[in-house]
């Protein structure tokens, strides 16, 4: 964690630690962490249980009695020898890094300076973004594929970062401005008694500090593309050389006999290791203490 | 780049009055050509007949102000925003504050954040059987049913019966959503000062109260935050219903209604006004947040 600190850390880690093994009575905390995560995990468990299955035994039995019936590794067999699934797999990744990395850069950047930089409009600014939020994705499918089929962005890597850009950004923008606008003054005053420049507040002070909002930004960022479905479809066309798995997939599926419906239950755990390595990558941004001796 | 607040000139006036548009800009342009624009396009057709091709005048609203559908898409929707943001926000609180306390902070908070990660489709296969029916007497095949006939109870049609479903539907959200607002309220926490919760615990306070003058008060404008990004997906609730139930007995809800006002009776008007009135839908959400965070912004 220190890497990412500019300036060296006070010894934050010594007295939480310290008081943590004092604190007593964790029983009640473990039981009622065992009792959320059970209940969060039983159909993730039952989708896990159920991939391992053929179609007959998923739809006559409940996926708790897979013992008495039989237990293939068919459906993952199948999900990874689809045609061109390596090709899947790497435009997955060239569509949601770039995506991701662009959101989070241009988002932090504008959050920035709606949460640290006094000027008329701000208020509005901050507003409108939200209010964008609300705005349902399928309404604004048919004019920017319009411009796109104009522009000749269609089927192209480029314009799906875009595309992707432009309806994740509201949420980068609007999370990281309440964090950058909760950090303590002191920082910056501080950073500005040091004679440095916005940007260097910016790069110096509020990223480093911000961390973990930055990776949550991150994090669902990555999911929300990686899962990502119907820009695809919409955007990229049927081109299998540029199709992201979430296409390939639900080719899979028979969409007017719904035949191979039993594989989008292996592929359904192919597409969710991805994420899950960035969500556990991402996890030593969330240490309690980067800002702690830098208030008062 | 230098934005130092110091006085000047003329020209550092001009320079500092720019300098924020300038962070600004990269954000703005994609956000205008994808959502703004599109909005201001929909705007317009909601003005327009079903094929855009003649004024329809207020006829679009017209029929949101008193299709029966409509309505009863609206009640369902409240539901969705009082039980999906209050069950995210309290299992999101939950776990967040109580992962910060073990040593398996990641794999629990993994836990809950993995259905986030399970695409859609796959979610609802799982649900289905989750929630399967069958009647009386014969072996249930989902879990819910499996649990309360092996109890002695009779088993629930779910998603049929329109005292069950919506809550059903709205649990599938929950499960999905949740990881999202632990997540957020997790990195919140982190940014509490750790000296700020040991002091009040040091001057005698229960973990309780602890919790609830030192920790929540800190915690705030991330709740508020989570709060709206929750309840703006409640209104745009869709995939779950879509696929869940259709929106058949009495489970519909507004962007549902949307989808089918234009693929399927392809009526541009008024599913652009279904689209206006979402986004109108935002705005008392839009003001209690901004409410809530006039302490905490500058």
């Amino acid at each position: 964690m220190t890497q990412l600190l500019s300036r060296p850390a006070p010894a934050v880690t010594a007295a939480p630690a310290a008081a943590r093994r004092a604190r007593p009575r964790r029983v009640p905390t473990h039981l009622a962490l065992l009792l959320v995560c059970g209940l969060w995990t039983v159909p993730v468990l039952g989708l896990l249980v159920s991939s391992f299955r053929p179609a007959y035994d998923i739809s006559t039995t409940g996926w708790w009695r897979a013992g008495e019936g039989t237990l293939t590794t068919g459906n993952y067999r199948d999900v990874l020898a689809t045609g061109g699934f390596g090709t899947a797999l790497a435009n997955s990744l060239l569509i949601t890094v770039p995506a991701v990395a662009a959101m989070v850069a241009v988002g932090a950047v504008a959050a920035f300076a709606l949460a640290r930089m006094p000027f008329a409009g701000r208020r509005a600014v901050t507003v409108a973004m939200v209010a964008l939020l609300a705005l349902p994705l399928q309404m604004t499918l048919v004019p920017v594929l319009r411009l796109y089929n104009a522009a000749g962005l269609t089927g192209t890597f480029a314009g799906i970062w875009l595309v992707h850009l432009g309806f994740g950004l509201p949420f980068a923008v609007y999370l990281l401005r309440t964090f950058f606008a909760g950090l303590p003054e002191e920082l910056f005053e501080a950073a500005a008694l040091d004679g440095a420049s916005t940007l260097t507040a910016f790069l110096r002070v509020a990223v480093p500090v911000s961390g973990p909002a930055i990776a949550s930004v991150a994090i669902f960022q990555f999911i929300w593309v990686w899962n990502d479905l119907l820009i695809a479809l919409i955007f990229l066309g049927g081109d299998p050389g540029v199709a992201p798995l979430t296409v390939a997939v639900s080719n899979l599926v028979s969409a007017t006999t719904g035949q191979g419906w039993q594989l989008l239950t292996a592929a359904a755990f192919v597409a969710m290791a991805v994420p899950m390595v960035i969500f556990f990558a991402l996890q030593r941004y969330f240490v309690r203490g980067l800002l702690a001796g830098s208030g008062k | 780049m230098a934005g130092r607040p110091a006085g000047g000139g003329a020209p550092h006036r001009l320079h500092r009055r720019l300098l924020p548009w300038l962070w600004l800009a990269p954000a703005l342009a994609p956000v205008g050509v994808f959502l703004a624009w599109p909005l201001a396009n929909t705007v317009w057709l909601s003005l327009r007949d079903a094929g855009s091709g003649a004024w329809a005048g207020i006829d679009n609203y017209r029929y949101l102000a008193t299709s029966a559908e409509v309505h009863t898409a609206l009640r369902n929707n409240l539901l969705w925003l009082a039980l999906l943001t209050g069950g995210c926000l309290a299992v999101g609180l939950l776990v967040a504050v109580l992962t910060d306390r073990v040593r398996y902070e990641a794999v629990a908070k993994a836990a809950v954040v993995l259905p986030t990660a399970i695409p859609f489709v796959a979610g609802a296969v799982i649900w289905r059987f989750m929630y399967q029916y069958r009647p009386p007497g014969l072996p249930q095949t989902g879990t819910l049913n499996a649990v309360l006939t092996a109890a002695g109870a009779a088993p629930v049609a779910w998603l049929v019966d329109t005292r069950t479903n919506n809550a059903a539907l709205i649990a599938v959200g929950v499960w999905m959503t949740a990881g999202f607002a632990t997540v957020i309220l997790s990195a919140a926490l982190k940014a509490v000062p750790a000296e700020l919760h040991e002091a009040a615990r040091i001057d005698g306070a229960g973990p309780w109260q602890a919790f609830r003058h030192v920790t929540l008060p800190q915690l705030r404008p991330a709740v508020v935050v989570t709060a709206t990004l929750v309840a703006v997906s409640a209104f745009k609730a869709f995939d779950i219903v879509y696929v869940m139930t259709n929106g058949n007995y009495r489970t519909d809800v507004i962007a549902n209604l949307m989808y089918r006002q234009l693929f399927v009776d392809q009526d541009y008007g008024r599913a652009s006004a279904i689209a206006v009135l979402l986004t109108l839908l935002a705005v008392p959400v839009l003001l209690v947040n901004a409410r809530a965070t006039r302490r905490v912004g500058r």
